[in-house]
């Protein structure tokens, strides 16, 4: 006992004197990402805000409902479905338009810029953190953390709504089964998050790396600066050769429009059950790809220019 | 090894020359004080050794590439680039958690320790606080990293004479010990008189002057010469002379001591004379002081 007890301070000592010299990546990766979400509070705040505006409103809504049930009983299925699973899409629909895509849009236009216009980049890079690992781990700002805490504020939000709509039913004396039944709550969770998987983080990742690569490079307004180029090719293109193929590019790449294997755009993904989502169709169409690759020479961009550049 | 060492160092903005082939060589344990007008090229210089902006010509920091190694020079290395460069949002008690996150060398106890001398609030944001209560979270932040190179450029510009003594006497009683470098630009050169062990002036992208505090004293006299001898000490050819109270104050490099001594009262020239007269000549006239 005693000789253990001699040996284990020494063994421990031993661990921590080599974890003080170096820190390993993973570790910086992960308190850069928590370092944006104290920056950027409108990443978890904004959606959140947005699902207690959408709860009110359902809430009063929901004084109808049982009025709708009944009235429902008699029709077709789909108009059923139609009518039950009517505000539970928007809802989620609603949150994924405004934390997923806007915020992730100002988000990338102010992560490499912010930090160069009050001066902060000095202090960043008076720390033992490589331009590419800030780079990444701003990125994973609209590829990672906002896909998910849209999902987490979704999910509660239906479930919330989910439970309130059963107690109304209840508490009218109607069953709250059918509800259950067409909304399946389950399948549509799943939906939501394949969908903000494929739409939200990969089909649109070219479109964040873009905006965070021209947040890098601008002195000032990196707004226009993001728009200008591609309004550019598009006017170009029209001039030169009549044709509008780069506007009908951006349009789908937006829309997610002709991918092979998920909703149309305006076809919000709850509608769609599960088993039609083809996961083979989606990772084998060239756009994904070309995306991708578009997306890592945009944040390769990014890295170089921050290295280079200093505040403005 | 020296800390730091470059040769033929250059860098160019267009047309404008920032540095013109700087050699400098600075030894562990020292406290450089790298003094210069505005717009010499102090913090280009700065900004080489830290790995901010790329160069021409050969530089190792810490047998490091600056420019190619920044994130590993950065476990070693510290800076204040600025008074006010910590990100205005961020808090007190976050600054101390990422440090920790991020830094191998950043010890948390220390910081806190240095904190607590302070009013400082660990729940404040830095756009709370004071001017002088952001220098004094950033020394004590710097000061709880075990670097090798400290790097501070205009650490205190624009903080009152008491936070300016403060800081400057808690990074020599705290910080300090021979083991350490520091490198310090400033304007305040009489401030950080006591504190250097080596001054170095640059000028238009040269380095103009580059000598231990202990040959600046061995070297340099400044005499308060009496009036009737004026004749005769300007014939030793002074490199400097200025009118204080009517009296001429001249500046002499390597001057016989007894000889000056009897002429008038000699001592040591403080570095902004001394500034005044070197760059002065520099530029063949006199330029605005370093005061």
């Amino acid at each position: 006992m005693n000789m253990q007890s001699n040996v284990m301070p020494e063994a421990l000592s031993q661990t921590e004197t080599a974890a003080t010299v170096t820190i390993p990546a993973s570790r910086r990766m992960l308190w850069s990402v928590r370092r944006e979400l104290w920056e950027y509070r409108s990443i978890y705040l904004a959606p959140a805000a947005v699902a207690v505006l959408f709860l009110i409103g359902f809430l009063i809504n929901l004084f109808h409902l049982p009025g709708r049930m009944h009235a429902a009983g008699g029709s077709a299925p789909m108009q059923q479905f139609e009518m039950i699973a009517g505000p539970y899409n928007s809802a989620s629909e609603l949150l994924i338009m405004l934390s997923t895509f806007i915020v992730a849009i100002f988000y990338c236009l102010e992560a490499l810029h912010g930090e160069r216009r009050d001066r902060s980049i000095l202090f960043w890079k008076s720390l033992p953190v490589s331009d590419l690992e800030t780079v990444l781990s701003k990125a994973c700002i609209p590829l990672v953390v906002l896909p998910l805490v849209t999902f987490a504020i979704t999910v509660v939000t239906q479930f919330a709504m989910l439970m309130a709509s059963s107690a109304m039913l209840l508490a009218t004396g109607q069953s709250a089964a059918p509800l259950w039944a067409h909304l399946g709550p389950l399948p549509m969770w799943l939906g939501l998050l394949y969908h903000l998987v494929t739409i939200h983080s990969l089909w649109y990742a070219p479109i964040f790396c873009w905006l965070m690569m021209v947040s890098a490079w601008a002195r000032r307004a990196p707004f226009l600066w993001a728009l200008l180029p591609p309004l550019a090719i598009a006017i170009v293109e029209k001039i030169a050769f009549g044709t509008a193929h780069f506007g009908e590019l951006l349009r789908d790449r937006i829309a997610g429009a002709p991918m092979p294997g998920t909703a149309s755009a305006g076809f919000g993904p709850m509608k769609m059950p599960v088993m039609m989502l083809s996961p083979a169709g989606f990772l084998i169409s060239p756009g994904l790809w070309v995306g991708l690759a578009l997306s890592a020479i945009f944040l390769l961009v990014a890295v170089r220019l921050r290295r280079y550049r200093g505040p403005i | 090894m020296a800390c730091i060492e470059a040769s033929g160092l250059r860098k160019a903005f267009g047309a404008t020359v920032a540095l013109d082939g700087v050699d400098l060589r600075v030894e562990e344990g020292r406290i450089l004080g790298l003094i210069g007008p505005n717009g010499a090229g102090k913090t280009t210089a700065l900004n080489a050794i830290l790995g901010l902006t790329p160069y021409q010509g050969a530089l190792r920091v810490l047998g490091r590439d600056p420019w190619t190694e920044r994130d590993l020079l950065m476990r070693d290395v510290c800076f204040i680039a600025d008074v006010a460069v910590l990100p205005r949002w961020l808090r007190v008690s976050q600054a101390l958690d990422y440090l920790v996150g991020v830094h191998p060398r950043f010890d948390r106890a220390k910081a806190e320790g240095f904190l607590a001398k302070t009013t400082i609030r660990r729940n404040s944001r830095v756009r709370e606080l004071s001017k002088g209560m952001v220098a004094q979270l950033h020394l004590a932040l710097v000061m709880a990293i075990d670097a090798k190179l400290l790097v501070l450029d205009e650490p205190t510009l624009g903080l009152d004479i008491l936070y300016r003594k403060q800081f400057y006497d808690s990074l020599l009683n705290d910080y300090f010990d021979r083991s350490r470098t520091i490198v310090v630009t400033t304007h305040q050169v009489d401030e950080i008189q006591h504190v250097l062990t080596d001054l170095m002036f640059i000028d238009r992208g040269r380095i103009v002057l580059n000598c231990s505090m202990d040959e600046v004293e061995a070297r340099y006299q400044e005499v308060t010469v009496i009036p009737e001898q004026l004749a005769a000490a300007r014939a030793l050819r002074p490199m400097y002379e200025r009118q204080v109270l009517g009296r001429g104050v001249l500046l002499f490099d390597r001057g016989d001591r007894e000889q000056l001594a009897a002429m008038g009262e000699v001592r040591r020239p403080s570095i902004a004379d001394l500034f005044v007269a070197v760059i002065g000549n520099q530029a063949g006239q006199t330029k605005g002081a370093a005061r």
